[in-house]
């Protein structure tokens, strides 16, 4: 049961650890890793605070292994922000439409409207609703959360054109 | 108070960025587990598996054993260290402590706490301590609690009952004597409660060289460090709780003090840091975090014209095997007693019982949003019996806009309204004639359609004065929320609030409050929080009593910079303060603009210029205000009439629902909402917390329920089990907003965080209903869920 | 005191060693050493919590998302053939399985959501055998079998003869699930399917789920009828006496309606704070109804 060395690229740098294979990847992330944008809400695998990206696919970070993570490339919160550490355009659609209150979902949030986005420039309100249906959110009611993406949408879009 | 509101305002009621959002998108928030302090231990709690056992004893030898186990404390150990937790009313046999001792209370109740080298070690040595334990038989229905001659949840105390008390406001007999008619219903709020994503965490240090006992928690607590270094026995100044730590999510319920006993105690103990992070299933079990749980019993006195004279109501609520603040919940429905309606009088009878389920917080609207929900369902009741339009009794009901300052029989004067033109608005938005038709069409299409129609209203700001009600003992009458405002040698503000924040925005709101008083932008105040051995006294976020109460603190604050400003300009410039005006920091004069003093000089002269203030002013330049809230302040009269509450916000919610009448299963398919809470300080968070608060009474409507069997035995500890809404069950909600400012607030603003919450219930049990209607059945029963509104429709009732 | 009897202990996994297996027969090799106390994880999606529950506390976790042939889709002539470790996402957006699997992937979009489609298998979710769950009833409902794999070779089980009780299949300790296999009928028959579930909300586990495959001849008489149904016994059930009774007839409302009946001797609900057994008794025959008539509608087009 001893520790294990692993190397994964998390937000674009390469990252070595060694860990305990009964660590999931969500506290490896906060407690090896110090990314503390990443939230643990259920660590049953419902509520979505948690979610990364695995290769660029949202997941739920709390149901996998950080051994299971070896080799491959995390994207977390703190990765969608421009190199400089300011808000990308994501997160300045969520401000600007104020998606979010308490502000502990809203990782995961941006992490399921980022890879709904990279695929879709024009989603319709359902398919928004499909892409955060597995994140809950207690503050909101979930209307601004829409409204955001759809504004980051519309801007990446034109920006895009 | 000389009130700006409507076109006068540069920046409040104005669309800006909410200055919180920056840190949550990119990641950076800090919340109490991303708190990290060297050599910290983390601590595991061992719940009780049955609803009420005899602990006999208790082996932890195996546990302390295990390689990376700091410490295994149990309840008796814990107890003989400290002071049972106080409750908020007084009795003395009900002793509530972090950790059971001799006899579990509910299943889930703490036992035991492990502190361990990280949360899995301290999760193995849970495994490895022995409990002893004797079952006995608990008590879980909450009517049997209230009978009950000698089965006792706190045998001590001889009785499950923890506050029963009678209130009569008016002439009731008369009024029932005198209607044309009257009715009885009941109606059931089932037990459920906000659940945050972010579950309670503490982490505390005990500094041997300060001999203080830092704590960092996600709370949301009046008078926490109180009660926190009441049962610690360590005074008050030794204690430190850090508020600038995000909390995500309370309304309400971030009131972690066993937690944070435990890891204070544990801390000095230890001398390491201790944290305490309940995971989800802890947090739902055993955190005392459920809300009320409450039996209405109602009769109603109306006239054949609808008008509701009288009604009287015996409330039954189950507190749990802990009530802390609980019983309260049922006294601040006393200050809307009779919600937005002109009924004559009110008899209540408000029962609280202890049962060995987990224990009852406060929980957003503190007791009001079932209130409400008995209240709008006494409506409906009456319309249905009298075959009248559901909106034509609501306005034959409501009180008119021209009787404003209008009081109630429990004495509340409610501050202004337009509830008649808030509720047309909503019909508006709702196209409520097309709506009718869209009801109907579906009908005559077979399904089973609905419209609710729902008012509420929103007591905020309150002055505490709702527990003398119930405890004469507790002459409390005041609530007062204060900040410290700073110009820096350089002119820059930063204001100093002294609580924490849950996602309501209040630096934003103290910031834009800051730059309207000051005529300086926003986005360029600073905002902290204070650490509770530095703030000024305040009483955190409750009671949607922000806006009103820190923002009249802010206010208060900001005129007092302006005053001394006034007062160097004045001095310098050898003018009578009448004869000066203030403008974006720069004091000139009204006759000749030219003389003036610059915000920068005025800077100068009071951090390094002594010889040009005016005599006797200290240097520096910094303001605190405390506010009281207003128009309270006073005892309740002979009849118990008071004021509890200084405003009063409003709301119509029009849903439109439909049933599957194959599978019970509701859909909401929209919802147009009205509100009026005066003048919005920033707009996008009202919007937010308005339609938030309406998701989480849809919860509470129609999936969201903490279950028990008929053994006691916890059944929703996991977020599979307890059905928090997704956004796939939210609809597509319209908003719209009205403004009938407060006379008695800064900026004619009112609460605005519970109202959605406070409405969403009894509208969608109205849409439900008017569903229902055609096939002559009804639920009263909350939540709704789809297998008992398909057992109505397919086994008829009963 | 047993500690199965605490509410809400654990959410960290108990200790366990690990090994990324290269091959199937490292796979195999292990779990007969095993002993029974070793785990195969794929998606993890069900396994992940248990894990963190302490529901499950093997001694190792033989990890199977590096073994690259055991993800795939294969349509043969007469079968489709779907490797375990195949992701529910990939699976959901395979015009393959779109095209010759409908019932398929209209039970995968029930499943949970985008995040644990994206990680979840549909050999995990077979093997994880809950009776509630998606994917085991529509794939019983088309009569596939799957491939187990052990030290000692390889077997076919039917998955009528799989699902053996809640979280409990015909798959020994020693054995991994490889791969499921779907029989294809020929390209011309006029099949149509249809996937009802209901649940409080949308991703949630089925409280109830009704799966129905239909095939009609060139008269549009009914040659082929498979209907099941989930969450409502230990076992997703097939309602064969309600198969024969649609077999050979024109389908309409009326011949539903006198075949639903069936479903009541062929299932065992049990009662559970989401709903009652009388409930799902009921709604298994408006779901049972709802899908015969979707999928008969579906097979007349």
């Amino acid at each position: 049961m001893s520790k294990r060395e692993i190397t994964l690229s998390i937000n674009g740098k390469t990252h070595t650890g060694a860990i305990e294979p009964r660590v999931s990847l969500l506290d490896f992330l906060r407690d090896e890793v110090g990314l503390t944008g990443t939230h643990v809400g259920c660590e049953h695998g419902v509520c979505g605070a948690c979610s990364i990206l695995l290769d660029d696919v949202p997941i739920r970070s709390c149901l996998m292994l950080a051994v299971q993570a070896d080799g491959h490339a995390v994207t977390t919160v703190e990765g969608l922000s421009n190199q400089d550490g300011s808000p990308g355009a994501l997160q300045d659609a969520f401000q600007d439409a104020h998606g979010m209150q308490c502000g502990y979902c809203t990782p995961g949030m941006l992490i399921s409207a980022q890879a709904l986005l990279a695929d879709n420039p024009d989603p319709s309100v359902d398919e928004i609703k499909d892409a955060i249906g597995g994140n809950l959110c207690r503050c909101t009611g979930y209307v601004q959360i829409i409204e955001s993406i759809q504004l980051a949408a519309s801007r990446l879009r034109e920006a895009g054109q | 108070m000389n009130q700006k509101t409507g076109d006068n305002l540069r920046y409040v009621a104005h669309k800006r960025r909410v200055r919180e959002d920056r840190r949550f998108v990119t990641g950076k928030g800090k919340f109490v587990q991303d708190v990290a302090l060297p050599e910290t231990k983390h601590a595991a709690v061992l719940p009780s598996p049955y609803p009420r056992a005899r602990i006999l004893a208790i082996d932890t030898t195996a546990a302390e054993a295990l390689e990376g186990v700091a410490m295994v404390l149990t309840g008796q150990q814990m107890a003989a260290d400290c002071n049972p937790i106080r409750l908020g009313l007084k009795l003395p046999e009900v002793k509530w402590y972090p950790l059971a001792v001799e006899m579990a209370r509910y299943a889930g109740e703490w036992v035991a706490i492990v502190v361990a080298d990280n949360a899995y070690i301290a999760e193995d040595a849970l495994e490895l301590i022995q409990v002893d334990y004797e079952p006995l038989a608990p008590i879980i229905d909450p009517e049997q609690a209230f009978a009950e001659t000698d089965l006792f949840v706190h045998p001590g105390h001889g009785s499950n009952v923890l506050y029963h008390g009678n209130f009569l406001w008016g002439d009731v007999d008369g009024d029932f004597a005198t209607a044309d008619d009257s009715l009885t219903f009941r109606a059931r709020w089932g037990r459920s409660s906000t659940v945050p994503i972010e579950t309670f965490g503490a982490l505390a240090r005990w500094d041997e060289g300060t001999e203080i006992l830092d704590i960092w928690a996600s709370i949301q607590m009046p008078n926490f460090v109180e009660l926190l270094a009441n049962t610690l026995g360590y005074p008050l100044n030794s204690i430190r709780l850090h508020q600038d730590v995000d909390v995500g999510g309370s309304y309400g319920v971030k009131r972690g003090i066993k937690q944070s006993v435990l890891v204070g105690y544990l801390s000095r103990k230890l001398r390491v840091p201790v944290r305490l992070i309940e995971d989800r299933l802890v947090n739902m079990a055993g955190g005392d975090a459920h809300g009320p749980d409450r039996i209405f019993d109602t009769d109603v006195a109306f006239n054949s014209d609808g008008i509701i004279k009288s009604l009287k109501i015996r409330a039954l609520d189950d507190a749990g095997a802990y009530p802390g603040r609980a019983p309260f919940q049922l006294a601040k429905p006393i200050s809307a007693i009779v919600g937005p309606y002109t009924i004559n009088s009110v008899k209540y009878e408000a029962i609280s019982v202890a049962t060995n389920k987990t224990g009852q917080v406060p929980v957003r609207g503190f007791g009001q949003a079932p209130t409400n929900y008995m209240i709008e369902m006494a409506v409906d009741t009456v319309a249905r019996h009298l075959n009248l339009d559901r909106l034509e009794i609501r306005r034959r009901n409501l009180i008119p806009s021209d009787a404003f300052p209008y009081q109630i029989p429990s004495g509340s004067n409610y501050d202004s309204g337009d509830y008649h033109t808030v509720l047309q608005k909503g019909l508006d938005l709702a196209r409520y004639d097309e709506l009718l038709q869209r009801r109907d069409r579906a009908r005559a299409e077979g399904r089973l359609a609905g419209i609710g129609i729902a008012t509420c209203l929103e007591p905020g700001g309150g002055n505490n004065i709702f527990e003398y009600l119930m405890d004469p003992t507790a002459e409390i009458t005041t609530f007062m929320e204060a900040c410290e405002v700073k110009v820096d040698p350089q002119g820059k503000i930063t204001g100093m609030m002294g609580t924490t924040t849950s996602g309501q925005g209040h630096e934003t709101l103290f910031a834009t409050i800051l730059g309207e008083e000051l005529e300086f932008d926003p986005d360029l105040i600073r905002i902290v929080h204070a650490d509770s051995l530095s703030a000024l006294p305040t009483r955190s976020p409750v009671a949607s009593r922000m806006a009103i109460m820190l923002g009249g603190a802010a206010t208060g604050a900001a005129g007092k910079i302006k005053d001394r400003a006034m007062a160097i300009a004045a001095f310098n410039l050898d003018l009578p303060v009448e004869d000066l005006e203030y403008s974006g920091g720069t004091i000139s004069d009204r006759n000749d603009p030219s003389r003036k003093l610059t915000w920068a000089e005025i800077c100068f002269i009071a951090y390094r210029a002594y010889h040009k203030l005016p005599p006797g002013m200290e240097p520096g330049f910094h303001a605190q205000y405390v506010f009281q809230v207003p128009g309270g302040g006073q005892l309740p009269d002979a009849q118990n009439r008071v004021q509890i509450y200084p405003c009063f916000s409003f709301q119509a919610h029009v849903p439109y629902v439909e049933i599957d009448p194959g599978t019970g299963k509701v859909s909401v398919l929209d919802y147009a909402i009205a509100h009026d809470c005066g003048t919005v300080i920033n707009p996008d968070i009202v919007r937010g917390m308005v339609i938030g608060g309406l998701a989480h009474g849809i919860g509470a409507a129609l999936y969201e329920k903490f279950s028990y069997d008929g053994e006691g035995q916890f059944l929703s500890a996991t977020f599979a089990d307890y059905l928090m809404p997704s956004v796939h069950e939210i609809p597509d909600v319209k908003d719209v907003e009205h403004c009938t400012p407060s006379p008695l607030t800064s900026h004619g603003q009112k609460g605005s965080g519970e109202g959605g919450y406070l409405g969403a219930p009894a509208a969608i049990a109205s849409a439900v209903n008017d569903a229902l209607h055609p096939l002559g059945l009804s639920i009263t029963e909350l939540p709704m869920r789809m297998s008992e509104i398909e057992a109505l429709i397919n086994n008829g009732p009963g | 005191m047993a500690r199965e009897d605490a509410t809400g202990v654990s959410v960290k996994a108990a200790k366990f060693d690990y090994i990324l297996a290269e091959s199937v027969e490292e796979v195999v090799a292990t779990l007969d050493r095993g002993d029974g106390e070793a785990i195969v994880i794929a998606g993890g999606q069900s396994l992940m919590p248990m894990l963190a529950m302490r529901l499950a506390t093997p001694a190792m976790v033989i990890d199977i998302n590096n073994i690259a042939h055991l993800s795939g889709i294969d349509v043969r002539a007469d079968e489709a053939v779907i490797m375990a470790c195949t992701r529910q996402a990939t699976a959901l957006a395979s015009p393959q399985v779109q095209a010759r699997l409908p019932l398929l992937a209209k039970a995968i979009s029930y499943v949970g959501h985008q995040q644990t489609r994206n990680r979840g298998t549909v050999g995990g979710s077979l093997s994880h055998a809950d009776p509630a769950s998606e994917i085991p009833l529509a794939a019983l409902t088309m009569d596939a079998r799957v491939s187990l794999a052990s030290a000692s070779g390889t077997r076919q089980v039917a998955l009528a003869d799989f699902f053996l009780g809640p979280m409990m299949s015909a798959r020994a300790d020693n054995e991994i699930l490889l791969s499921v296999h779907f029989p294809l009928g020929s390209n011309d028959t006029r099949m149509g399917t249809a996937f009802h579930e209901v649940s409080e909300r949308k991703g949630d586990f089925a409280v109830v789920a009704a799966a129905a495959q239909i095939q009609l001849d060139a008269n549009g008489l009914c040659s082929k009828a498979a209907l099941a149904i989930g969450g409502v016994d230990g076992v997703p059930r097939r309602i064969t006496g309600l198969e024969a009774r649609l077999l050979g007839s024109r389908i309409d409302q009326d011949k539903i309606r006198a075949a639903l009946p069936e479903i009541a001797n062929a299932i065992t609900p049990g009662d559970d704070q989401h709903a009652s057994a009388a409930y799902r008794r009921r709604v298994a025959g408006v779901l049972a109804e709802r899908a015969l008539l979707e999928a008969v509608a579906e097979a007349e087009q």
